[in-house]
């Protein structure tokens, strides 16, 4: 507005007049205004109020007292004006109006001269006020110029006499100014035109001018564009100095005055409150509530607009505006913000008192948030911090509210190369030749032969117009008039009033002949429903049969009409140009036709009579109920009102009422219903028959159209006529046949006739061979040569039962929607026309007609339908259902329901006998017969029944599925069944009994197989665990690491690199080839044959030599060795040479090795002597169970490889001595000698096994002598005595080498138990176990262990002193060693079950020792644990050692360290060695464990000979819990104590009994070709020496019992041995027997004995011993 | 064998491994195998083979093997049904043998000719380093077993990079399987023919 700077006369011409308007307004106004005061009064008295009282708040600073205190006068002279509001001066006013109005918004903009003072709320609006006269101003404004001056002396004492001074001449001008700004307003009056736009000789003025102009808008809410640019670019300063604010002005008004335009310099106080005056006064039109924003100076523009400026002035010219920068970095500090980038704590971005809450943690999935820069994301939260709702941007863990990160990682597209000039050859486009697209789909789904050909046949009969652009307008009476007769025909044809009329009649008859029937009786008690039924029915009836009758009758008057019509155009024009002619016949006679009338109305009549009456009946009824209710509203109101009278009298009246009418509203009173008016129903009905109905008497019309009418010749026609058909004569048509959107063929092409009708009649015999989806038929018009489509039709292709010959033509119905006209008398199409001369009453006509076609399928040669079978899935679209579809037909289509149908049907009352319904009738009865019950509920997946494959139940009870179910569940039994038959039949219920069995074995405890009860449930408890164990791998193995399906080479190190590099210098054929590692296989790719086990036996030593055993016993049998000297090294005590007793000749012994692997069994030549060498390969063949070679299955493996040790014996059994000289007849006995046993287990996980064996001989070894004979064989074996017992060297492995399944335990840790330790010992645990594998790859290191129930645990938990039984203890109480003997002897009859076996090699599972000796079952853990804490508690300083031994490989032993050596312990046999034993299997030690801490040994040799124990050095032993990371106290998971069950001596009796039986029943089962004789009074014997054994612990008590026996039985040939194992099944006793070949002696005269012996210890170990031997008579 | 109630069906499988299109590579040769489930068996025939060695013709950019493949399997059960495996090698720059391309599919189950054409990939290496190295000392990552191409499982875990096509060509024979219920051929499919419309007015 400001800018627009017209010629300034113009705007002085404009302010003036509006100045006159508003004071004419504010005249008008002023009365009304005195009305509204004292309200408005009281509001602002509010205000004031506390705008005064804010008055002493602020001391602090000058300006804002001073500022405040001007507010508080204010109020004041407010108050005073109301009252002195007395004389007026409108014109002035309403100038200072404006430029008040304009201050106030220059106030706004600059704030630099004039703080805002506004503050919206405080101050509502103002009541509107006049100022006051001049008068009363002066004396007000002189009183608070004093007021004034006492504030700004605190502030500005320079300035207070000016202030002073000023009023005076303020005031003078104030009053000067009128004429003033008259005069100005004149000589500019350009200024007017923008109200206010004359003060924008500068331009923040003329900012606040616009804004002034743009106040109202601005009251309403809306910010204009000026005010929020402003917003943003003002420097809200709150509070300038005051002080610098008056310099300023200072400055300023000496600008001013320097400009010589005879401003005064009032710079006063006093004339800003004169101008709020005057503003107060301005809220008549302004917005009341911009009061506050008062500017506080405003001294210069006021003066400005007094003093008369010439438009030079508005457009100053001036310096711009410096500001310093250090200013401007205030002034921008004070509007701009920089977020901090320092993180925002998490306290301001929450709630109080509210914790973060993280979702993640709580178990919840959250999405990855998108990465954002910390230092962004801690600017963006500041930034919203700052914000008023900063916090709903937060979510509850204190982080932005984001959605997770939508950015794929990884770009789904390929990238594309720029391929210019050289393309890859192989990206090289291939000329190909084009192929047929060969139409898949559309083939006629089911055609057998392709040779099969379909055709359709389409008849194009011919086309009739309806409406034709060259149509005359007689053609348009003409076809109206045809279509309406037809209409008439068709109406004729159904006669639905006759029908409607019957069935009326037929239905009074009925309820007629009710009446009587039921005369007798209340008829309404006994069918009333039936009644009503009726007479609805005739109701129904009646008013379908009026409505028909009305329309015959409208028909047949329209008929009449436009025949009239017709006939007067002919008249008119003068020709005829249709040949239609209309004869109207009349029929009927009067008399007959009367009477049926009369009866007919008064059987209406009594109808509608009974009708009203039963709706009176209702009426009243229902006004007898309503009005009763009213009544009973009265009553209480009523009583309501006594009520309320009584409790308050005092009250008015009306407030009682309108208590009233809140308690309830007054219901209407009912009006009763009128008595219906009989005499009017007559009248009625009367009326409605001569509207509708033929007059009685009145002839029937029946209209006949023919056309027969002659055609005016062309030549007696109008001219425009005559054009109209010469151009109808040029016209021709021709129909194109199009076949799946294709042109398949055209008509010819026919003229059209006067008539409007074309006769094509043309067949098209179309032969098909892809589906028909759509036949469409295209009209074309040609005039000459040009042609144009009229248009098109399309034709339902028909059912397959749709057959040429008796396809019935249809009319299809088209319309076109073209615009014609014609300058002749062609009514054209699209446009209006009109039949008036006056051109009124004009219609619209399409082009439109029917088009007669067929189209149907042909018939053969031999009468066989060239249609292709109907059930097609595709073609239901298109095929002409309709005609099939009986409820298409009457229309109700859509309805495939049939209970809507049904519903339809009931409802809509079809009639049955009307034959347009006979089809759906049938349908219905069908359906409801039928019994289809349409489910009520909705059903999601409506066709997952379809893909069902197996209803469930189905699915349960066949055997085949079953079996195939448990196959892909993996079900051990069924795992790699193979080849699932086919057929039900060939499944048989065998296949599923060992399955089951198992299933109920774990309700039922088979007590027979493992005797001991309580075995027998510690054993399903075991196969439980294993079995949820087992169910974890199985999660656990079918997660994939890389390495399980890529085979990458690894990234090869410097040092390989490096070694690489050396080993090309290598001599190509080394003398001392080193073994190099053989390639390994993978154990998929593997069957049965390609595994071989091969077992070399290289040789034995001391392998004990047969005794004579007709010997004498010689003196010193007893063996010199004292067995009180465990702990010291063993001395070698000799015995007296007794090999010089075996007859000369003969070998001591002639030993032979068999190894027994699955079944299979080999052995090796025989070799003689007792250190005999072999050095034979035995190659035994491997197969996996059920053929499964991957690596989970073989760890599962749990065969053993049996090494069996023999002596060969040869009997010379030659009877006649006289053959001895050339036959050798002799009988080879072998005697078991000992055994090893090595699980398969172990040789596929360490893939060699490679080193000098103890063998496990018995204690006892009937007829052979374990002393070794020194003298024969010199030093050579003074260097082995130091260790008894006979040693195999051997080297075991497996060809081809496989991969041993050590990822699946890779896995495993993958795949994290849960666990209970604290996460940071978790990691710690792990880094420490990298850390250790990393360094020393062959040396484990074990920090956690899972326990029993799938749980890492820290291995330190497992360690704790735990009592041993007491019954040990005692055995030896002084003797410490004994003592520790006997303890470690307990733990090892705890029967070993290696759990890498039984958990195929998922992992270890560790049981605390309370558990291990509940299930008497563990491996060398469990028992290396219990041993050591057995330790621990008898005082001695223990450790659990994790290492590698032979033949077990990763094991667990025992250190314990007693007078100052360390004795390492095998807990599983209970043995102990030395350190410096050599013979000791432990090789390799990986850790130590105590109760506190894990040490791994990092010194640079591992084998036990070579290495310190103490713990205590770091350099040798890295401990886990270090300074770094101290021990966090882990409590342990074993018990305080163990409580031990003293086992019952009867038990132990009677299971001694059952083993003694069975085996016997066993021996005589492997016996079965020979008679097994038993030797009872050895066996007696033998039974007394298993105690001693035991007790003496199986040592050393051979040479005593064995002259004991000699002695008794010296006529014999004793071999035989002691067994000694641990209880846990019968079987393995079994099968310890078995292999030792005893029963395999087939001498004749052969007898055995077996002796039985179980020694209970307590908590149910159980030691067995077996005593076997063979007899044989040495006669 | 021409019992009413067949307790298998069989499946007959000749062809042959026509030609590979291995734009960069030359000097090929290929293996193939079967995989299939536990319900089949074969019953005669090379369960695995290895080709010969073929070289590029002059201008022609595919390798013709024309290696024949016949076996045929019985079965009591579609599931399973066997694919063939085929993994080709060839020399590389420094003459190692090493592994162009592993690629697998399904033995059409639907009598007749078939042709097919198979895309073959190879494992990536997991670095970039380990891609030198590989590539330096001729060991490029492979399958532990060709055979897991076939399967799903554990593919997740691998990357890999296409290499080529394999044309493969079959033609399948089947006994029985209608007796046992199964339709492999339907009968829409078997309809040919050539659109044509003759018209006669």
């Amino acid at each position: 507005m400001a800018t627009k700077m017209s010629s300034p006369s113009d705007v002085r011409e404009k302010i003036r007049k509006k100045r006159r308007e508003l004071q004419e307004s504010l005249g008008r106004v002023r009365d009304d205004k005195q009305a509204l005061v004292p309200s408005d009064w009281d509001l602002s008295k509010e205000n004031d109020h506390t705008a005064v009282e804010e008055l002493p708040g602020g001391e602090e600073d000058p300006g804002e007292t001073l500022r405040r205190s001007v507010m508080a006068k204010r109020m004041k002279k407010k108050k005073k004006l109301l009252k002195e509001m007395t004389v007026e001066s409108p014109p002035d006013e309403e100038e200072v109006t404006a430029v008040q109005e304009m201050r106030e918004e220059q106030d706004r903009g600059d704030e630099v001269e004039s703080p805002p003072a506004r503050s919206p709320r405080d101050l509502p609006p103002r009541p509107v006020m006049r100022p006051g006269s001049s008068q009363s101003e002066t004396t007000m404004r002189l009183r608070m110029t004093e007021k004034l001056r006492a504030a700004k002396s605190k502030a500005a004492s320079l300035l207070e006499q000016e202030s002073i001074i000023e009023p005076a001449s303020r005031l003078q001008s104030l009053r000067d100014r009128d004429t003033l700004t008259r005069f100005d307003r004149d000589t500019d009056p350009d200024l007017q035109a923008d109200e206010d736009s004359s003060f924008a000789a500068r331009l923040k003025f003329r900012d606040a001018a616009r804004r002034a102009a743009k106040d109202k808008r601005a009251e309403a809410g809306l910010p204009t564009a000026e005010e929020a640019y402003n917003f943003f670019t003002f420097n809200f300063d709150p509070e300038p100095q005051q002080q610098r604010r008056k310099k300023k002005r200072q400055s300023r008004r000496r600008e001013a005055e320097e400009d010589g335009e005879g401003e005064s310099g009032e710079e006063d106080e006093e004339g800003e409150e004169e101008a709020e005056l005057e503003r107060e006064h301005e809220g008549e039109e302004e917005s009341e509530a911009r009061d506050e924003d008062a500017p506080l100076v405003r001294d210069e523009e006021e003066d400005l607009f007094i003093i008369d400026q010439s438009a030079q002035d508005f457009m100053e010219v001036r310096r711009a505006e410096y500001i310093g920068y250090s200013r401007r970095l205030q002034r921008e500090r004070e509007t701009l913000f920089v977020p901090s980038m320092r993180p925002v704590p998490a306290s301001s971005k929450l709630p109080e008192n509210v914790r973060p809450r993280y979702l993640e943690e709580e178990g919840l999935y959250v999405g990855e948030r998108p990465h954002v820069c910390l230092t962004n994301q801690n600017i963006l939260e500041n930034r919203i911090l700052k914000q008023a709702e900063g916090r709903k941007w937060f979510g509850d863990d204190g982080c932005i509210i984001a959605l997770p990160d939508p950015i794929k990682e990884s770009s789904s597209r390929p990238p594309l190369f720029h391929l210019e000039d050289e393309l890859d050859p192989a990206l090289q486009a291939v000329y190909r030749k084009a192929l047929k697209t060969k139409h898949v789909n559309l083939y006629i789904a089911g055609m057998g032969d392709p040779q099969a050909d379909y055709q359709l046949d389409v008849d194009v009969s011919g086309l009739i117009f309806s409406h034709h652009p060259l149509f005359s307008r007689e053609h348009v009476l003409a076809a109206r008039l045809a279509q309406l007769y037809d209409q008439h025909l068709t109406r004729q044809h159904k006669n639905l009033t006759l029908l409607l009329t019957d069935k009326l009649n037929s239905l009074r008859n009925t309820i007629q002949n009710m009446l009587e029937l039921h005369r007798g009786e209340a008829l309404s008690q006994v069918t009333p429903a039936e009644d009503s039924e009726y007479k609805h029915e005739v109701r129904h009836t009646r008013q379908l049969r009026d409505v028909e009758q009305e329309k015959d009758r409208a028909l047949l008057k329209s008929i009449i009409r436009v025949w009239k019509e017709l006939k007067a155009l002919r008249d008119f024009q003068r020709f005829t140009n249709t040949p239609f002619k209309l004869f109207i016949r009349r029929e009927g006679d009067g008399e007959q036709d009367e009477q049926e009338f009369e009866n007919d109305i008064m059987a209406e009549v009594s109808e509608l009579e009974a009708e009203a009456e039963e709706d009176y009946q209702r009426k009243m009824s229902e006004y007898r109920r309503q009005h009763e209710e009213w009544k009973s509203w009265k009553r209480k109101q009523k009583a309501l009102k006594k009520k309320q009278k009584k409790k308050r009298q005092q009250e008015e009246e009306e407030e009682d009422e309108e208590r009233e009418e809140e308690l309830g509203e007054e219901p209407e009173k009912p009006e009763p219903p009128e008595k219906p008016d009989t005499g009017d129903l007559e009248e009625q009905v009367r009326e409605k028959a001569a509207r509708i109905r033929r007059k009685p008497g009145e002839p029937v019309l029946i209209p006949e159209l023919t056309v027969s009418g002659p055609i005016t010749p062309n030549e007696q026609c109008p001219r425009a006529e005559f054009a109209r058909r010469e151009d109808v004569a040029k016209r021709a048509l021709f129909i194109k046949v199009l076949y799946n959107d294709k042109e398949v063929s055209r008509t010819d092409s026919r003229t059209l006739n006067m008539d409007f009708r074309v006769h094509f009649g043309q067949i098209f015999n179309l032969k098909i061979v892809n589906w028909p989806e759509s036949i469409k038929l295209q009209v074309f018009e040609s005039v000459g040569s040009s042609t144009s489509q009229l248009t098109e039709v399309c034709v339902p292709v028909p059912e397959s039962s749709v057959l040429t010959g008796s396809a019935p033509f249809e009319e299809m119905e088209f319309s076109s929607n073209q615009r014609v006209t014609f300058n002749h008398e062609g009514v054209g199409s699209g446009v209006p026309f009109s039949f008036e001369a006056d051109g009124t009453n004009t219609q619209t006509l399409l082009t439109s007609g029917k088009l007669s076609c067929c189209v149907s399928w042909a018939v053969g040669e031999d009468d066989v339908p060239l249609a292709p079978p109907s059930s097609q899935p595709g073609g239901g679209m298109y095929s002409g259902h309709r005609q099939m579809d009986a409820i298409a037909c009457i229309g109700a289509s859509g309805l495939n329901d049939m209970k809507k149908l049904g519903k339809w049907a009931a409802e809509s009352r079809l009639d049955p006998n009307d034959p347009n319904n006979a089809s759906i009738m049938q349908l219905l009865s069908v359906v409801s017969s039928g019994d289809v019950a349409v489910p009520e509920y909705f059903r999601l997946e409506q066709l997952q029944e379809e893909f069902n494959f197996l209803s469930d139940e189905e699915l349960q009870r066949s055997r085949r599925f079953r079996l195939l179910r448990l196959r892909s569940q993996e079900v051990p039994e069924f795992r790699h069944f193979k080849c699932v038959p086919s057929m039900e039949r060939e499944v048989s219920e065998k296949v599923f009994q060992d399955y089951e069995k198992r299933l109920k074995e774990g309700e039922i405890i088979d007590t027979k197989e493992h005797i001991d009860a309580h075995r027998a449930l510690v054993a399903k408890y075991l196969q439980r665990v294993r079995e949820s164990v087992i169910n974890r791998f199985l999660i656990a193995k079918h997660h994939f690491i890389l390495s399980d399906v890529v085979s990458e080479d690894e990234v090869p190190s410097i040092g390989v690199l490096g070694w690489n590099l050396f080993k090309l210098a290598e001599p190509k054929r080394p003398l001392k080839p080193c073994r190099k590692e053989r390639k390994k296989v993978t154990a998929q790719n593997l069957s049965d044959g390609d595994i071989k086990l091969l077992v070399n036996i290289v040789r034995g030593y001391d392998i004990p030599i047969r005794r004579p055993y007709a010997s004498k016993p010689p003196a010193s049998a007893k063996s010199g060795r004292s067995f009180t000297e465990p702990f010291t090294a063993p001395v070698s005590s000799q015995t007296p040479q007794q090999g010089s007793e075996w007859p000369f000749g003969q070998p001591l012994v002639r030993p032979f090795v068999e190894v027994s692997f699955q079944r299979s069994v080999l052995q090796t030549s025989t070799a003689e002597g007792p250190n005999p060498c072999w050095n034979e390969e035995i190659v035994l063949p491997f197969s996996a169970p059920n053929g499964d070679y991957s690596s989970t299955s073989l760890q599962s493996v749990r065969d053993e490889v049996f090494i069996n040790i023999f002596d060969e014996l040869l009997y010379d059994v030659v009877e006649d001595e006289r053959e001895r000289g050339n036959t050798i007849h002799t009988r080879i006995e072998r005697h078991w000698l000992g055994s090893i046993k090595i699980p398969f287990s172990t040789i596929y996980l360490q893939s060699r096994i490679d080193g000098t064996f103890k063998v496990s001989t018995p204690p006892v070894l009937l007829g052979y002598s374990k002393e070794r004979s020194l003298g024969s064989e010199g030093g050579y074996d003074a260097v082995r005595s130091l260790s008894e017992g006979t040693f195999l060297s051997l080297f075991i492995t497996i060809e081809p080498q496989l991969v041993p399944g050590d990822t699946v335990r890779e896995k495993m840790k993958e795949a994290k138990f849960d666990s209970q330790e604290g996460e940071r010992l978790l990691i710690a645990s792990e880094v420490f176990e990298k850390e250790a594998s990393g360094r020393f790859p062959e040396r484990p290191c074990l920090t956690t262990v899972i326990d029993i129930n799938g749980k890492t645990v820290f291995v330190t938990r497992f360690i704790r002193p735990l009592n041993p039984p007491q019954e040990l203890l005692d055995a030896f109480p002084n003797s410490p060693q004994e003592t520790a003997e006997v303890v470690a002897r307990y733990v090892s009859l705890v029967p070993s079950l290696p759990d890498s076996v039984s958990f195929a090699g998922v992992c270890d599972l560790w049981s605390t020792c309370d558990q291990f000796l509940t299930l008497l079952a563990g491996d060398e853990e469990e028992h290396a644990v219990l041993l050591c804490n057995y330790f621990l508690s008898m005082g001695k300083r223990a450790w659990l050692i994790i290492g590698i031994a032979i033949p077990e490989g990763p094991t667990a032993y025992v250190l314990t360290y007693e007078q100052n050596r360390y004795l390492i312990w095998n807990p599983s046999t209970g043995q102990h060695y030395g350190q410096y034993d050599t013979f000791c299997p432990l090789q390799t030690i990986g850790c130590l464990i105590s109760s506190d801490n894990v040490w791994f040994n990092i010194q640079p040799y591992a084998a036990p000979v070579r290495m310190s124990f103490d713990v205590s050095k770091p350099n040798l032993w890295k401990a886990f819990f270090s300074r770094a990371f101290p021990d966090p106290g882990l409590s342990s998971v074993q018990p305080e104590g163990l409580v031990y069950r003293h086992t019952d001596r009867a038990v132990a009796v009677e299971l001694q009994d059952r083993i003694e039986k069975v085996l016997r029943e066993k021996i005589m089962e492997w016996r079965p070709r020979h008679p097994t004789r038993w030797n009872r009074y050895c066996i007696s014997t033998l039974r007394q020496f298993l105690p001693k054994l035991e007790l003496s612990g199986g040592r050393e008590v051979a040479e005593e019992h064995r002259l004991e026996l000699q002695s008794l039985l010296g006529e014999y040939r004793i071999s035989g041995f002691p067994l000694h194992l641990p209880f846990s099944e019968i079987r393995p006793i079994i099968e310890a027997v078995h292999s030792t070949g005893v029963h395999k002696v087939e001498a004749p005269n052969v007898e055995f004995a077996l002796a039985v012996y179980v020694h209970p210890y307590p908590g149910n170990v159980l030691s067995v011993w077996v005593y076997i031997a063979s007899l044989v008579s040495a006669h | 064998m021409t019992s009413n109630n067949p307790a298998v069906f069989l499946l007959m499988v000749n062809g042959q491994i026509e030609a590979a299109d291995f734009p960069e590579y030359d000097d090929l040769y290929c293996k193939y195998c079967f995989v299939y489930g536990h319900d089949w068996a074969p019953t005669s025939g090379l369960e695995e083979g290895i080709s010969q060695i073929t070289s590029k013709g002059r201008g022609s950019q595919s390798l013709v093997w024309n290696f024949p493949l016949d076996i045929t399997f019985k079965s009591t059960n579609p599931f399973g049904w066997p694919q063939i495996v085929v993994s080709v090698y060839g020399p590389d720059t420094f003459g190692n043998d090493v592994v162009r391309g592993y690629g697998a599919v399904h033995i059409p189950f639907t009598p007749g000719k078939h042709t097919k054409t198979i895309p073959m990939f190879v494992p990536e290496s997991t670095s970039r380093l380990q891609k030198f190295t590989s590539w330096l000392m001729g060991r490029r990552p492979e399958f532990t077993d060709p055979k897991v191409v076939a399967q799903g499982e554990g593919r997740e875990v691998t990357r890999v990079r296409s290499q080529g096509f394999v044309t493969l060509q079959f033609n399948i024979v089947t006994k029985d399987m209608k007796k046992l219920g199964y339709e492999t051929t339907s009968e829409h499919s078997a309809a040919t023919g050539l659109t044509r419309t003759s018209q006669q007015l």
